[in-house]
């Protein structure tokens, strides 16, 4: 295999507590207790191995990273060690206090989640009554602090018809950027598949207002938009290719190729504990299995878009087909096509109620809740 | 609308970084780099060029002067690429007025 380039950025999932119970979040079924969490030094090493191998961004997210309390004893390590820092928050435990003293470390940015433009129902994706009033004022600190703002909204069924109103609100806040993520269904998202995916309809009304919206606002605010993949005819490069771009270092220290790898089975994912990054990200068998084209099944292998979409996505591949080196089932050429096909069907159902993500072996769906407006 | 209308680049315009993008050599690639909000940009040779003669002090057409003389090409050729790129770079909020 020719020489591996260093990877671009490093998520550090810094914990996986959160206020929050998004029911698409994209932590893992198994979620990890406090208690199994890196300590500070180990993430310090962490930054400093990531720098030396070439990172140059860290995104600190989780969970939510502010319920470490040593953030910005972490965010001033991975500023000196040269590190671009990007938070990744809903923003529910941010005061002035805490801000002043992480962009006194070096923060250079804040990504804050909304799940709504509508308050009741933000508050009923995200489980937490009160939740987007908090959102809200964590974006006017983050503005009066003088940081660069992102706005991130995962859109689904049950807002994307608001769309049009979430890119108001982005405005309103002064984002400087907006991400309309389409949620992804692995894990949580795929048990709530039904009560998540979008009608056709509903996608072809958002992508209209996303392009007028780009028009309106160039030079104002950036919109990154992706079409989803349930209703995609190519499959994205997820992660910019496997082993290619990123890496991800979850709360307990393993490190993946990406935030979902460890819905896989049958691949080992070393942790910062038994070997360097650069050991993990140069020889690991998790990092090497689907690098590059040569993993490739048909139709792939001959397929002129190899390198641009690098077969798409592996947990998608296999949370769908059960075998994570088939061909993405978002591209209309896999053979498996008709089982991401099939699913389209739920959209036109009536959604069931959200399974909310919880620390518990055996989700249930929770009964203590405004009810929905739709 | 608080953050006020999008900046045009025109020929008088002093062009900084924004305060939170980075224009730097990346010692293990040994590359010219720009960082930005969970962006990164890779700068060919001639737009490292250019950004290298960003300074906050340069009006855009000083830097498009010192691009004609260096290259010995017409200014029209010149002054539509760096614009164009320009306005892409304050666009994307990593340069500013």
């Amino acid at each position: 295999m020719s020489a591996v380039e260093p990877p671009l950025a490093l998520l550090a999932e810094l914990t996986h507590r959160c206020p929050l119970r998004c029911p698409y979040c994209s932590n893992p079924l198994e979620l990890s207790r406090a208690s199994a969490e890196l300590d500070t030094a180990s993430w310090k090493r962490v930054f400093g191995e990531a720098a030396a191998l070439g990172v140059l961004q860290v995104h600190f997210s989780g969970g939510e990273p502010l319920v470490r309390r040593d953030l910005t004893e972490l965010v001033r390590h991975a500023t000196e060690v040269g590190l671009y820092g990007n938070l990744i928050t809903s923003g529910i435990h941010l005061d002035a206090g805490r801000l002043k003293e992480l962009v006194e470390a070096g923060l250079e940015h804040v990504q804050l989640s909304f799940q709504d433009a509508d308050m009741i129902s933000g508050d009923r994706i995200a489980g937490l009554a009160g939740s987007q009033q908090a959102k809200r004022r964590a974006a006017g600190l983050v503005r009066e602090a003088g940081l660069p703002l992102t706005v991130n909204a995962v859109v689904h069924r049950q807002n994307l018809d608001r769309l049009g109103e979430i890119i108001d609100l982005a405005v309103a806040l002064g984002a400087d950027r907006l991400e309309v993520a389409h949620v992804q269904y692995y894990g949580w998202a795929l048990r709530n598949r039904a009560a998540l995916l979008p009608t056709r309809d509903q996608l072809d009304a958002a992508t209209a207002t996303v392009e007028a919206a780009r028009a309106r606002l160039a030079g104002v605010m950036v919109i990154d938009y992706v079409l989803p993949d349930y209703y995609a005819h190519r499959p994205k490069a997820c992660m910019g290719g496997w082993g290619r771009r990123f890496l991800n270092v979850t709360p307990a220290g393993k490190v993946l190729p990406c935030h979902a790898a460890e819905t896989l089975t049958g691949l080992d994912f070393p942790t910062v504990e038994e070997a360097s990054l650069s050991e993990i990200w140069h020889r690991a068998p998790a990092f090497e299995r689907f690098r590059g084209t040569d993993w490739m099944p048909e139709p792939c292998r001959s397929c002129e878009r190899r390198e641009i979409d690098w077969g798409g996505c592996r947990c998608q591949a296999f949370a769908l087909t059960g075998d994570a080196a088939r061909a993405d089932p978002a591209c209309a050429l896999s053979p498996d096509r008709g089982l991401l096909v099939g699913a389209r069907a739920d959209a036109d159902e009536a959604a069931p109620d959200f399974i909310y993500r919880q620390h518990s072996a055996v989700p249930r769906r929770s009964p203590d809740l405004v009810s929905s407006s739709a | 609308m608080t953050e006020g209308a999008r900046q045009s680049v025109e020929g008088g315009a002093v062009l900084r970084f924004a305060p939170h993008a980075k224009f730097r050599f990346d010692a293990v690639r040994q590359a010219w780099i720009v960082l930005a909000p969970e962006r990164l940009l890779l700068p060919d040779e001639q737009a490292v060029e250019i950004l290298q003669l960003i300074d906050g002090e340069r009006a855009v057409d000083g830097v498009i002067d010192e691009l004609v003389r260096r290259y010995e090409a017409p200014r029209e050729m010149i002054a539509g690429d760096v614009v164009k790129m320009l306005q892409d770079l304050v666009d994307k909020k990593v340069l500013r007025r």
